[in-house]
């Protein structure tokens, strides 16, 4: 008995590790394009990968459901880009890349997590 | 970095059409009364009400006022949407959150409590009767509508990101709260697969966790709605109408209507509704809101006035020259804004901790519950539960999120109340660790207006023949320099000689016809070379040039007719200022085009550590570059007009404004005030930020480093003491309320 509840935690824990991690980045929802529309909702930018290139205008049209303040803010690492979010108010935020690179864009405590990809 | 063009989306404004919040409205039926009233004002072609955002668009031809007194003779109340309408309508929408969320604790904590009693006194019969099992499924039942009525976004959160393999407080709550839930429920569907010792049931853990994690959301809202009251203050600047000349008549319309070129009466008192040029009258504006310089300013025709500020005394026309999203104020909102979202890098460490925190809390409290199984005291089942409940719920990566964010929204806002407008997150940062300040003397120092100081006419000379004689030559120049003669002789009501013939000598000075007389006006050398005798004006000429003057000698065909001395004022309060720099241990150094004897007399005069004479525009940016190599952390502060690259190399570059030049690219922080105490001012409130934000993190890493260990049971060894769930619940609750109030206390400091 003993053994087998601590093989399932250990099991258990394996299991947060790969899915939380190891398995993450190969199945994060991906897209391109000029125009893209991202969801922010339940904690989750969706999609919460987008590929860009340098030089190619692009427009990223963020959609927020999440009343709760944690959604409110869109910010850029890196980049100097940022946006004030409301509630099913569309924000379109349009910008040219001009540098390769990957740039984390969160909320503004982090939780919320996606990355622009600039190729 | 990038070229950012944003466009919110909003409805398509037609010429003659009016805005208006209606905020009361509450069912479709007020919808159509509300219409209807609009309509029957005389002068409306059609009025649409949307009752998504509480407006209604009226096309029209008349005043708003008529418009807002037939909507409250319906019954209902209405203003103009003010044109930052989006904070409104955010406001509203957060307003609506808290409310929810308040009624969300008052019922989840209702139930708690009659659950938390009814366990506690043991007012239910024991779950192995028969009674007792019915009584205690029927809590079983509230308690599950508490965690989906209260508690339903956390589950459905938790869900969603769990399937993007992301985790966040969502995760924990539900994890934490779920787990309560389910080993209770199995507790009164099979008491008897329990040992009796291990049937406790935790109904009212879950549902208090839930009451207080909706508690302290809806205070943290509370606290968060002040944070962002600088932003808000700003916006209430703007004016709402504007009083404009049409077809010769005054007639009020919003500001949104406002065209450029428009000519608008501001009456004492009143607000400036745009960015424009004084045309008529004359008056004092206080323009403390924007540039935190609290004497009110003097205006007279032709000068500038800027939107948001208050006509003090005459009532006075101007041409507006810039409307909507390019006045100053609009670009002060939105630089404010923006800066407010940037992250100093003093926070990137949080965030990426942030970023593995919840994975890494539940892989804790798994590794918990296997040392309680293995290692901890009977019923083991119940102490597996307890600490791993108390693990799940007491951490908080909210607080480590907020820390730094919620510091640099209250401190940009601060700052901007005090006229420095910062840009970058960073400068924010550093500007509290400068250890040497660069000034570049013109504009900032001084005021960058050079005067006629002195004249001193040769024998056979007086002071308005000569002025006559030089104003009439200068006046053909663009030369700083000669704009101060010419403004000297129209100051005396002195009419300027016209000349024949005029011709610039690049280095030296200007050569003239005028009245058929050859006329030299230049510097010493440029006398020298034309082989004029100078004589004695040229001691004379040296103890200027030593009280910061730039002498011009003149002659008038070959012979000495006097000296002039033009001098760049210092501002009042510059010695005051560089004093208040030096007195916090930063090194002032001045820097200059002038020649070294100018220069050595302003820096007496201001008492800076150090200048540096005759440096070309193109190599300020080296000097800032020297003095970095010699380790020191160099802020320069510049007028923003041809010192843009040392502004760049410097680690904070300062510009100081003239008032409207708001956007002053190649600085890192604007000084709306055209003081020297604003550098002084920003250093301060970035080192009170920093600390703030210090503060925070300290809080934030040590309420989560010690909290977490406490709830996994490690003072159990030693004390026999283990943490109550519903304690890790109010705990975690509080502590990120706590990092938001300690950000808050920022609003009331004083720099």
């Amino acid at each position: 008995m003993s053994f087998i509840v601590n093989l399932a935690g250990i099991l258990l824990i394996a299991f947060v590790i790969w899915w939380f991690w190891i398995y993450k980045s190969r199945s994060e929802a991906n897209a391109g394009g000029d125009k893209i529309d991202i969801i922010v909702d339940a904690g989750v930018y969706e999609p919460s990968l987008i590929h860009a290139r340098v030089g190619k205008p692009i427009t990223l049209r963020f959609i927020r459901k999440d009343a709760s303040p944690c959604a409110e803010k869109v910010i850029f690492s890196g980049i100097d880009l940022s946006a004030d979010l409301l509630v099913d108010k569309p924000y379109e935020l349009s910008f040219t890349p001009e540098n390769k690179g990957e740039f984390e864009f969160t909320c503004q405590m982090a939780m919320y997590r996606g990355k622009l990809v600039v190729e | 970095m990038v070229t950012e063009n944003k466009k919110e989306t909003a409805a398509s404004k037609l010429p003659g059409t009016v805005r208006l919040d209606v905020p009361d409205m509450t069912c479709a039926g007020c919808v159509a009364k509300v219409e209807k009233s609009l309509r029957s004002v005389p002068g409306v072609k059609g009025a649409d009400v949307n009752f998504a955002d509480l407006s209604a668009s009226v096309e029209c031809d008349v005043s708003p006022d008529l418009l807002i007194k037939a909507v409250s003779e319906a019954g209902y109340t209405a203003s103009l949407a003010s044109p930052g309408g989006d904070s409104s309508e955010k406001d509203n929408a957060e307003l609506i959150h808290y409310r929810q969320l308040l009624r969300l604790t008052v019922v989840s904590g209702a139930i708690s409590i009659l659950i938390f009693v009814a366990s506690v006194f043991g007012l239910l019969p024991p779950v192995e009767t028969g009674a007792g099992r019915v009584s205690w499924a029927i809590v079983s039942a509230l308690a599950l509508f508490v965690l989906i009525y209260a508690g339903g976004r956390f589950f459905t959160g938790a869900l969603k990101s769990f399937k993007h393999h992301s985790a966040n407080m969502d995760t924990l709550i539900a994890t934490g709260t779920g787990v309560a839930w389910v080993y209770s429920t199995f507790v009164v569907l099979f008491p008897t697969s329990f040992s009796e010792i291990a049937r406790h049931m935790y109904f009212d853990t879950a549902t208090l966790i839930i009451a207080f994690i909706n508690l302290g959301a809806a205070l943290e809202m509370r606290a968060r709605g002040k944070t962002s009251q600088a932003i808000k203050r700003l916006i209430g600047l703007q004016p709402k109408t504007a009083r404009v000349l049409r077809g010769g008549e005054e007639i009020s319309i919003p500001i949104e209507e406002l065209l450029i070129d428009d000519i608008v009466r501001v009456r004492p008192g009143e607000k400036v509704p745009v960015d424009g040029e004084l045309t008529e009258g004359s008056s004092y504006v206080d323009e403390s809101m924007l540039t935190g310089e609290p004497v009110p300013v003097q205006k007279n025709v032709g000068d500038e006035v800027t939107g948001g500020t208050i006509n003090k005394s005459g009532s006075f026309l101007f041409k507006t020259t810039r409307i909507g999203k390019d006045t100053a104020l609009s670009q002060i909102i939105d630089m404010v804004r923006k800066a407010q979202n940037t992250k100093p890098a003093i926070g990137r460490l949080a965030d990426r901790v942030s970023g593995v925190f919840v994975p890494v809390v539940l892989i804790i409290a798994i590794l918990t519950s296997l040392v309680w199984f293995n290692f901890g005291p009977e019923p083991v089942i119940t102490y597996m539960l307890v600490t791993t409940m108390s693990v799940l719920i007491i951490a908080c990566p909210c607080a480590l999120g907020l820390a730094t964010p919620i510091s640099v929204m209250v401190g940009v806002g601060k700052a901007a109340e005090y006229g420095v407008l910062i840009r970058r997150g960073d400068a924010l940062q550093q500007a509290g660790r400068l250890s040497a300040i660069v000034i570049d003397k013109t504009g900032t120092i001084t005021e960058g207006k050079p005067i006629l100081s002195a004249i001193e006419p040769a024998v056979g000379w007086n002071e308005e023949k000569l002025l006559a004689v030089v104003s009439g030559v200068e006046s053909n120049s663009e030369h700083p320099l000669a704009q101060a003669i010419v403004e000297a002789a129209k100051g005396k009501a002195i009419t300027p000689e016209a000349c024949e013939s005029f011709e610039a000598v690049s280095g030296h000075g200007v050569k003239a016809v005028s009245g058929g007389r050859n006329i030299l006006l230049g510097n010493k050398r440029f006398m020298e070379l034309n082989n004029v005798p100078i004589g004695e004006s040229g001691l004379r000429a040296d103890e200027l040039s030593r009280q910061a003057q730039t002498v011009i000698f003149a002659s008038v065909d070959g012979k000495a007719a006097g000296i002039l001395g033009v001098s760049d004022p210092v501002k009042p309060d510059s010695k005051e200022a560089i004093q208040r720099l030096r007195s916090s241990g930063i090194k002032v150094i001045m820097l200059t085009g002038d020649n070294s004897a100018t220069a050595e007399a302003v820096a007496s005069q201001v008492g800076v550590d150090e200048y540096i004479a005759e440096v070309l525009p193109q190599d300020k940016a080296n000097e800032v570059a020297k003095l970095q190599g010699r380790g020191e952390i160099v802020g320069m502060v510049g007028d923003g007009v041809n010192d843009a690259p040392a502004l760049a190399r410097a680690d904070v570059g300062f510009a100081i404004g003239t008032g409207t030049d708001v956007a002053i690219e190649s600085a890192d922080i604007t000084l709306m005030r055209g003081s020297l105490h604003g550098v002084s001012d920003a250093i301060n409130i970035s080192k009170a930020t920093v600390s703030n934000i210090k503060q925070n993190l300290l809080g934030a890493f040590g309420y989560n480093s010690l909290a977490i260990p406490i709830a996994a049971g490690i003072l159990f060894p030693l004390t026999g003491m283990l943490l109550n769930p519903i304690i890790a619940g109010a705990a975690m609750a509080l502590s990120s309320v706590t990092v938001v109030t300690n950000a808050n206390r920022l609003r009331w400091f004083k720099p």
